[in-house]
């Protein structure tokens, strides 16, 4: 199954990812290379095979619904590119 | 004691020497620095060095030895750490453009530990970015090279972490291994290194890379300094879910007791063409070391061992898709301040503001492995792809835990070369992603089944690189492999040689 140029290009929006033109060229390829590299697992038979995301199990790990102190305002602030000494500030999200 | 002396000692050597008021920490922290500023110039192990703040750190320390204070378990011994943990208030890049200035607002668990521990931090060490590589030569800020052979790579991720260690910039080291990158530079710098059991470390102030493999590891000369570190490493931590609620083991006091009747398992294909003559040579003579001392050695199989790279390189680059999403020039970091349209082909037509600041701070922010890694995995868990790929890994990974079960109920600990080769050139394997990914062959499955497993020099090849023996076991029995690679340190003296300086 090999990727398409606009397969790139749709996943480097979901990505949130700007690609040049020649980054697309070599990201097409690449990830066609690697793509075709992990095909190799529909080879295997997994039907009944239950999936492993956690390598031990621990379930349903909660902590009491206690206010606890948490990260001061100017501390979350102080690193951020932009911000009005209250919140994070952005581009717009809607309109020009 | 002089400064040759010192740097070339073990951690529990300098702990004696400490302990005993041969040396002081204010004099072992100043050798250390005065080795990193005559030699780390043809290294690069050091992103950061905390020189005034560890001998402050270390004069503390000698003050409340003298007064007779309590002292914590690695009191004055220096530490490096790799530069995926946040410490506060100082840099922790992630060796990437996207965090070349950021300060944490707070200290990963580990770093408080090692603090509570006395242990004197001296600097954050270099790494692939975000931790993706097998080489280091993924850093967007500075080139590592390996001590035995300057024209070589380090190994990765935790390339500056095994390099200080194997240069003596550094007694101890903590890294990170994902997919082997802990284990995997130890093996090609000549240093002992392990990968605990997932969920054995916490994992609170961890950049995360692959949150479901991730794990924390000490980097040293010994198997008993690896020990001495792990000890305080490891533990419970409410702040990591996945943390396990399990004693830790006194693993320094256990280690010197060997094990008797050891039930050595080997995998036939961990011997075959693919491997390097030389590896397979030394690999095959630790075993029979193993042999002289009392232990049995079968051949077991992992069928599902060959696939093992590509479900890593699925789930790895998933879980990386989703916890790099959080790179977005918005709440830290880097933010492109670009408006230039004419640089992006993708998108932009129908892109708001905020989604073109995002892309291009991403696009300029990050490498081009830690892209294509995000890319893959946007793909394999975006609509129409999520079942054949990502759901299709985590069932294969089953398979790859329950090989290792099936294994381990017929021997101990699995013994196999690390790496297939010796360190290769700086730039051999930049061009070809494949061929990098290729690195982590026999390191991946302990990752992906959660188990433990650590690497032990135990010879060097024809142009003197250093042989790295993996020995892997179940679930938390890190003493069990401890008290095996120390059986082993004890028989050898591969990990007592260095580098000509």
């Amino acid at each position: 199954m090999s990727l398409t140029r606009q397969d790139v290009e749709k996943v480097s929006l979901l990505a949130r990812l700007s690609l040049s033109d020649e980054e697309l060229t070599v990201m097409t390829s690449q990830l066609g290379d690697i793509v075709g590299y992990v095909d190799q697992l529909a080879e295997l038979e997994t039907e009944g095979v239950e999936p492993m995301a956690h390598a031990v199990d621990v379930f349903n790990v909660f902590r009491d619904d206690v206010v606890r102190p948490s990260l001061p305002r100017d501390e979350a602030l102080a690193g951020a590119p932009r911000d009005d000494g209250e919140c994070f500030l952005v581009p717009a999200v809607l309109g020009d | 004691m002089d400064n040759a002396g010192i740097v070339n000692a073990t951690a529990t050597e300098l702990l004696e020497w400490l302990g005993s008021g041969e040396c002081t920490s204010v004099e072992v922290t100043q050798a250390y620095l005065d080795r990193i500023a005559e030699h780390d110039g043809q290294i690069g192990s050091f992103l950061s060095l905390r020189n005034d703040a560890a001998l402050e750190q270390a004069a503390e320390i000698d003050k409340r030895r003298k007064n007779g204070e309590p002292l914590g378990s690695l009191a004055g011994v220096p530490v490096a750490v790799k530069d995926l943990l946040c410490t506060r208030g100082e840099l922790t890049t992630c060796a990437s453009k996207m965090l070349s200035g950021f300060r944490p607002p707070y200290d990963a668990t580990v770093v408080e530990k090692l603090q509570a521990a006395d242990a004197v931090l001296i600097g954050k060490t270099n790494l692939d970015e975000f931790a993706m590589g097998g080489s280091t030569e993924n850093s967007a800020l500075q080139v590592t090279r390996n001590p035995w052979d300057t024209a070589r790579a380090p190994g990765g991720s935790s390339g500056g972490a095994a390099a200080c260690v194997a240069a003596s910039m550094a007694p101890l080291s903590v890294g990170t291994d994902t997919g082997g990158s802990i284990r995997q530079p130890a093996g090609l710098c000549g240093v002992t290194g392990m990968k605990p059991t997932y969920g054995r470390v916490s994992r609170f102030g961890l950049v995360a890379f692959a949150s479901s493999l991730d794990q924390i590891g000490p980097l040293a000369h010994t198997a008993e300094d690896a020990a001495r570190l792990l000890e305080v490493l490891a533990g419970h931590d409410p702040r990591d879910a996945t943390s396990l609620e399990r004693a830790v083991p006194s693993y320094s006091q256990q280690i010197g007791k060997p094990l008797e009747g050891l039930r050595i398992g080997i995998v036939p294909e961990q011997f075959d063409s693919g491997v390097a003559q030389d590896v397979t040579s030394a690999v095959r003579e630790a075993v029979r070391v193993y042999e002289s001392l009392g232990a049995k050695v079968s051949e077991i199989a992992l069928p599902h061992s060959k696939y093992s790279v590509a479900t890593y390189y699925v789930i790895s680059s998933c879980e990386a898709s989703s916890n790099l999403a959080r790179y977005d020039g918005v709440h830290y970091g880097y933010r492109s301040e670009s408006s230039d349209p004419t640089r992006d082909t993708t998108g932009d037509e129908g892109d708001n503001a905020l989604v073109s600041m995002y892309r291009r701070t991403r696009a300029e922010g990050l490498g081009s492995e830690v892209k294509r890694r995000i890319m893959l995995g946007t793909y394999a868990l975006s609509a129409g792809y999520y079942d054949a790929y990502y759901l299709k890994a985590l069932k294969v990974r089953r398979l790859i835990r329950n090989d290792f079960d099936k294994a381990f109920e017929h021997v101990d600990v699995i013994a196999g070369p690390i790496t297939a080769a010796t360190a290769f050139r700086l730039g051999e394997k930049v061009d070809d992603p494949l061929a990098m990914y290729l690195v982590d062959l026999f390191t991946v499955s302990a990752n992906l089944s959660g188990i433990c497993g650590l690497s032990v020099p135990c010879g060097f090849d024809r142009d003197d690189l250093p042989i790295g023996l993996q020995l892997q076991a179940p679930p938390l029995e890190e003493e069990r492999l401890l008290r095996a690679a120390h059986m082993f340190q004890m028989a050898t003296d591969w990990h007592q040689r260095r580098p000509s300086p």
